[in-house]
């Protein structure tokens, strides 16, 4: 008997990766956040998170059932959109306005664009954006942590409102204070270390690669070094380490080719510092993060890469 | 000429309100749509001025048709429904000032209102004036169901009731801002394609 010799197209070498592998590699990485919102701001933190736990599977199944779909809850983006929304929402917020948000997320922001893999917009930030708009006042009601003695919420200012409306009597917390969480703001941004943890635990297992968050913190680091303000006070606060790790590099919303991904991380930056500096929010990840998803098919279609012998970028068929 | 022998009244009636409802379907008169659609009270109002001016337009136009040069045929148009939308708007200022007060420059603006516009110059201009009179009520019945609907979802998510009584107590902001106006609009047109092209696979396997 003859040897076999199977002919096919590539890619030959297959690995055992799949999107429930990557999914759950970031809700993974995310655990040190969650453990970290949880231990500053105790029962709230739980609370938030576990609604958005249950109901982004719940409103992904309800949305296919109507849709007469293929059922995906399985593949784990759902639960990733979840914790990530979560992550972004300020600890004293009633459940059902998370409820809502996840919602929104899961059938707005994914759905109704096709499911997995066709949403423009990064879903998590469509929930969180459609939160800002409509409840306004308890979207921006930010508690000081309880892990002092003291267990009742204590009402104050983020890090980013104090400097943005020259709040003088309240304090800035220090660099330490603030890459290890000890301030107010939304769950997933109070601690810097636990968030760089899991995006390290990303990079190292190569689910996301060092293109986007560089540039996108790189920016943020040298615009505010040239117009001479407070790099590690900009680096430390607000989303921007949850974004540039987590939001940015969302497979889906972001380029395909390297150069792309810096491009992209480079103007998330840029917008992120001008909401930052110039806008009327104290903070601007989550708008420019969203802003830049629109631009993801443009930059793709300009960073095309050179075929080998081909003489021009674009119209290769020509 | 020839379509109208083929086409019964009915269609003519029916077009507008379904198959090619102006908002849902030909997607013309999005801006007054979005604008308007804040409350049903502005709504309701503004589909009953499009109504007279749409219906007045299509009967004037597809009266004159004959003898109106097609070369200047949309001067011609926009004067006749400037007519029509400057006796609306003096009979809202007269009859209904605070009507006139809220919907402000969305009444003047009709004069440019695709829909007028739009069905004066692809059904009335080649019509017969009964055929044109039909397609001019079954366009507004279209126009006045759309804007209703989607100022009732927007006024009672985003006011949290419809009018003076209110039900919810923490209303959804947003839909009462442009962005609800946009899902709103979105979600519905979304439906409507999802029952149209329902209805053709139906009728196709039949």
């Amino acid at each position: 008997m003859e040897e076999k010799f199977i002919l096919s197209v590539s890619p030959h070498l297959k690995t055992k990766e799949d999107v429930p592998r990557v999914m759950l590699d970031v809700i993974i990485a995310l655990i040190p956040a969650s453990l970290a919102a949880v231990y500053f701001f105790r029962w709230y933190a739980l609370r938030t998170i576990l609604v958005c736990l249950i109901f982004a599977p719940l409103a992904e199944w309800v949305s296919e059932k109507i849709m007469k779909r293929k059922n995906t809850i399985d593949d784990l983006s759902a639960v990733v959109t979840g914790l990530l929304l979560a992550l972004t929402l300020p600890p004293t917020l009633p459940p059902w306005i998370a409820a809502i948000g996840v919602i929104v997320a899961i059938v707005l922001g994914k759905a109704f664009f096709g499911g997995l893999g066709w949403n423009p917009f990064n879903p998590a930030l469509v929930g969180r954006a459609v939160l800002v708009a409509c409840w306004p006042v308890e979207m921006t009601t930010w508690i000081k942590p309880v892990t002092s003695r003291v267990l009742q919420a204590v009402t104050t200012a983020t890090p980013l409102n104090i400097v943005k409306e020259k709040l003088v009597e309240e304090i800035l917390p220090t660099h330490l204070e603030l890459f290890l969480g000890n301030r107010a703001g939304s769950l997933g941004e109070t601690s810097v270390l636990a968030l760089l943890i899991g995006g390290i635990y990303l990079l190292y297992r190569r689910q996301i690669t060092w293109h986007i968050p560089l540039s996108y913190l790189g920016v943020v680091a040298l615009s505010s070094f040239l117009l001479k303000i407070d790099v590690l006070f900009q680096l430390f606060t607000g989303g921007l380490i949850l974004g540039a790790f987590f939001m940015a590099t969302d497979y889906v919303t972001s380029p395909l080719t390297r150069k792309g991904q810096i491009i992209f991380g480079l103007l998330c930056g840029l917008m992120t510092m001008l909401i930052r500096l110039k806008g009327g929010f104290p903070e601007g990840v989550c708008y420019s993060i969203l802003i830049v998803n629109m631009l993801t098919p443009t930059i793709d279609k300009l960073t095309v890469p050179k075929k080998f012998g081909a003489r021009s970028r674009m119209f290769t068929n020509k | 000429m020839n379509n109208s022998n083929k086409r019964s009244w009915r269609d003519d009636f029916a077009f507008g309100i379904l198959k090619g409802n102006p908002v849902l379907v030909l997607m013309i008169g999005l801006c007054p749509t979005l604008a308007v659609s804040v409350t049903l009270f502005n709504a309701v109002g503004m589909s009953i001025a499009v109504a007279f001016v749409l219906i007045g337009s299509n009967l004037m136009v597809s009266a004159i048709r004959k003898f109106t040069p097609s070369e200047l045929r949309i001067p011609i148009f926009i004067i006749v429904i400037c007519t029509f939308v400057t006796i609306a708007d003096y009979l809202l200022k007269a009859y209904s000032p605070t009507l006139s007060q809220k919907l402000g420059v969305f009444v003047p603006l009709i004069v440019v209102n695709c829909i007028i516009i739009g069905r004066a110059e692809a059904f009335a201009y080649t019509n017969t004036v009964f055929s044109s009179l039909l397609d001019g009520i079954g366009g507004s019945i279209g126009f006045f169901l759309v804007i209703s609907v989607i100022a009732l979802i927007r006024e009672f998510f985003g006011n949290g009731g419809i009018g003076e009584k209110i039900i919810l107590n923490k209303p959804a902001l947003i839909m009462i801002l442009p962005p609800g106006g946009f899902i709103t609009i979105g979600t519905l047109m979304g439906l409507m394609n999802y029952w149209n092209r329902r209805k053709k696979t139906r009728m196709s396997t039949n």
